[in-house]
């Protein structure tokens, strides 16, 4: 067993550039789900909306920039759609609306043709040409010995993570200004902000609009890493484990989304990867589970951690227990 | 002052000598009406009250006082009626507007805002904050002073209100009498008019009790206008200087605590008799 390459390996998915796109996602429904208590069950469909907003937009002939306004606008269009017609209701009937929005989008995206503007079940591929075009890192690996990226990898991880850290700032910012104290008493008791003179339904629109623009930029950077988007790499799943990691991180922590993001991802790689050897050097037997259930079984350990994290730090990793304490009155 | 506001559809009294400003009604009900289904939950025909007094709202369970409160401060919709708040039509208005206006209501079970602390919960009252807007939220210097005077101003309040030394707790810390008094302080941080509370003693235990009528009392002093819901008649008929009895979603007798205490109709609908000789 080579655990060096495997640590490596799951230090690179770490702090790789889909991790940076989780993280992003994650600080935006952070946003809705731990400072606003929205219930906003169809983050990926702001993550489709920003994914093929770049590559339909460079597909049909316009340049790379335009289909990062194209994504950042039909996000927000989406929140509003979103947002207009539920948030003066419960907040259930967001969580309605939302889980059932995605997966029309996606039905939506896969109905047409190969000749179609979303190219259907095919997807679209090469579009970022532009993007690694702009690469100011020459060939070659960057690192040190396993931990290594390709200069690909690199500039989008720099640019992934500089733009983490752009948001964060901006959503740590908000989150302490009166704005954020406001959608802290709505997510408390929207009665209560609502009587003291706050215009709930505003706040709670801006909440889910700004943090859907997060989820499309997330989208973006997944679909540039890949070059490739497909309708069916975008399944209800995808916000669920955005959850996850807003859950692991901590909900209304500053940090939290970044840091779940990288823990989240470490752990589904080091499963896979330990899972993997521990199969080829025969300590799990074939019998028992063989190198086809990893994909599988990955997931049942990050489950069994996630409900672990739930029992024993219902906080997260970087939430404040005595918060949840509050929760048993 | 809106001395010239009488335009609202009141016939005046056959003589009237020109009223001075505070005797019109800070709060002027008519015709209200709010059905759920074939019940009718609140049918007042008229309800005026007088600024910088205190009102008691008293009646039995299901008389229509919470839902009364509901609709003056919108959040809820009658099927008929206009009210007015200080001169000004409020009708139909969104709850948060007529909050800005100067009511501030509290609720019957205090919604202390718990995973805050006591310090924020006065905060977020505070009325036209800039940093309250998304995009100066982000520039701190637009907002800081007046975030400063704020502070100053709740940590007087807190004071007060004997909840200072709780100032960086979480709301949901404190005690049921507490959260009372928070939610209290809370609603004067908002710079209202007029209060209208929801069972403000409800409970609470005597000690905080006595000091909760002690600060709307001081309150009353100072010019503000108290209207309460109450079952505590110890409490009503201690500081209340008109009583209005519902029942069945009517106004079923409107004068002093003793009068109203008296009245045959308050007596048999809500009160009791004591035992007949």
């Amino acid at each position: 067993m080579d655990i060096v390459a495997v640590l490596a390996d799951s230090f690179r998915t770490a702090f790789g550039p889909i991790a940076a796109a989780y993280a992003l996602a994650a600080v935006g429904l952070n946003l809705h789900f731990g400072y606003t208590g929205l219930l906003n069950f169809g983050h990926v469909a702001f993550m489709m909306t920003g994914a093929y907003g770049v590559a339909v937009t460079v597909d049909q002939g316009g340049p790379l920039w335009l289909g990062f306004i194209v994504g950042v606008v039909g996000a927000v269009v989406l929140g509003l759609l979103f947002g207009l017609p539920t948030l003066r209701l419960r907040v259930e009937y967001l969580a309605i609306v939302t889980i059932a929005a995605g997966e029309v989008l996606r039905t939506l995206l896969r109905s047409g043709g190969e000749s179609s503007l979303t190219r259907g079940v095919f997807g679209i591929q090469r579009f970022a040409d532009d993007f690694f075009a702009a690469n100011p890192f020459d060939r070659g690996s960057y690192g040190w010995g396993r931990f290594a990226y390709s200069e690909r990898g690199l500039w989008v991880l720099v640019i992934g993570w500089s733009l983490v850290a752009l948001v964060t700032l901006v959503v740590v910012q908000l989150a302490r200004s009166p704005w954020g104290r406001v959608l802290r008493a709505i997510r408390e008791d929207e009665d209560a902000a609502r009587s003291l003179g706050k215009n709930v339904f505003v706040y709670k629109l801006q909440s889910l609009v700004i943090g859907g623009v997060l989820g499309a930029l997330a989208g973006m950077l997944l679909a540039i890493d890949r070059q490739s988007v497909n309708p069916d790499t975008f399944l209800p799943v995808l916000t669920f484990a955005v959850f996850a990691i807003v859950i692991l991180g901590g909900p209304g922590s500053r940090l939290g989304p970044v840091v779940g993001a990288i823990v989240y991802w470490f752990v589904i790689q080091f499963t896979d990867r330990f899972l993997r050897e521990a199969i080829a050097v025969g300590w799990i037997p074939e019998s028992v589970i063989d190198s086809t259930d990893v994909g599988a079984v990955r997931f049942v350990l990050v489950g069994a951690m996630l409900m672990g994290l739930i029992i024993w730090r219902p906080q997260g990793l970087l939430g404040r227990r005595e918060e949840v304490l509050l929760d048993a009155d | 002052m809106p001395t010239e506001q009488s335009g609202h559809s009141s016939p005046p009294p056959p003589s009237p000598p020109p009223p001075p400003p505070s005797a019109i009604p800070i709060l002027r009900i008519e015709r209200l009406r709010k059905q759920f289904g074939g019940i009718v939950a609140v049918d007042v025909e008229r309800l005026d009250v007088a600024r910088g007094t205190i009102t008691a709202l008293v009646g039995p369970n299901g008389a229509g006082k919470t839902t009364l409160f509901n609709l003056v401060c919108g959040f809820d919709r009658p099927q008929s009626g206009s009210w007015f708040f200080d001169g000004r039509d409020v009708s139909g208005r969104p709850a948060h507007r007529i909050a800005r206006s100067g009511m501030i209501r509290t609720f019957q079970l205090t919604k202390a805002l718990s995973k805050m602390s006591v310090l924020d919960n006065m905060l977020v009252a505070g009325a036209a904050q800039r940093g309250e807007h998304l995009l100066s939220g982000l520039v701190p210097p637009t907002w800081r002073s007046q975030e400063r005077a704020l502070v100053d101003r709740a940590a007087v309040m807190l004071e007060r209100f004997e909840l200072d030394r709780m100032a960086s707790e979480y709301a949901g810390t404190l005690s049921g009498g507490q959260r009372k008094l928070l939610e209290l302080a809370r609603a004067l941080m908002a710079e209202p008019s007029m209060l209208l509370l929801d069972e403000p003693t409800a409970g609470v235990n005597p000690v905080l009790v006595q000091s909760i009528l002690t600060h709307v009392l001081a309150l009353r002093d100072d010019g503000m206008t108290i209207l309460f819901v109450e079952h505590n008649m110890d409490v009503v008929m201690s500081i209340s200087g008109r009583v209005v009895c519902m029942a069945e979603g009517r106004v079923i007798a409107d004068g002093s605590p003793d009068a109203v205490a008296a009245d045959e109709a308050v007596i048999d609908a809500y009160l009791g008799r004591r035992r007949e000789a």
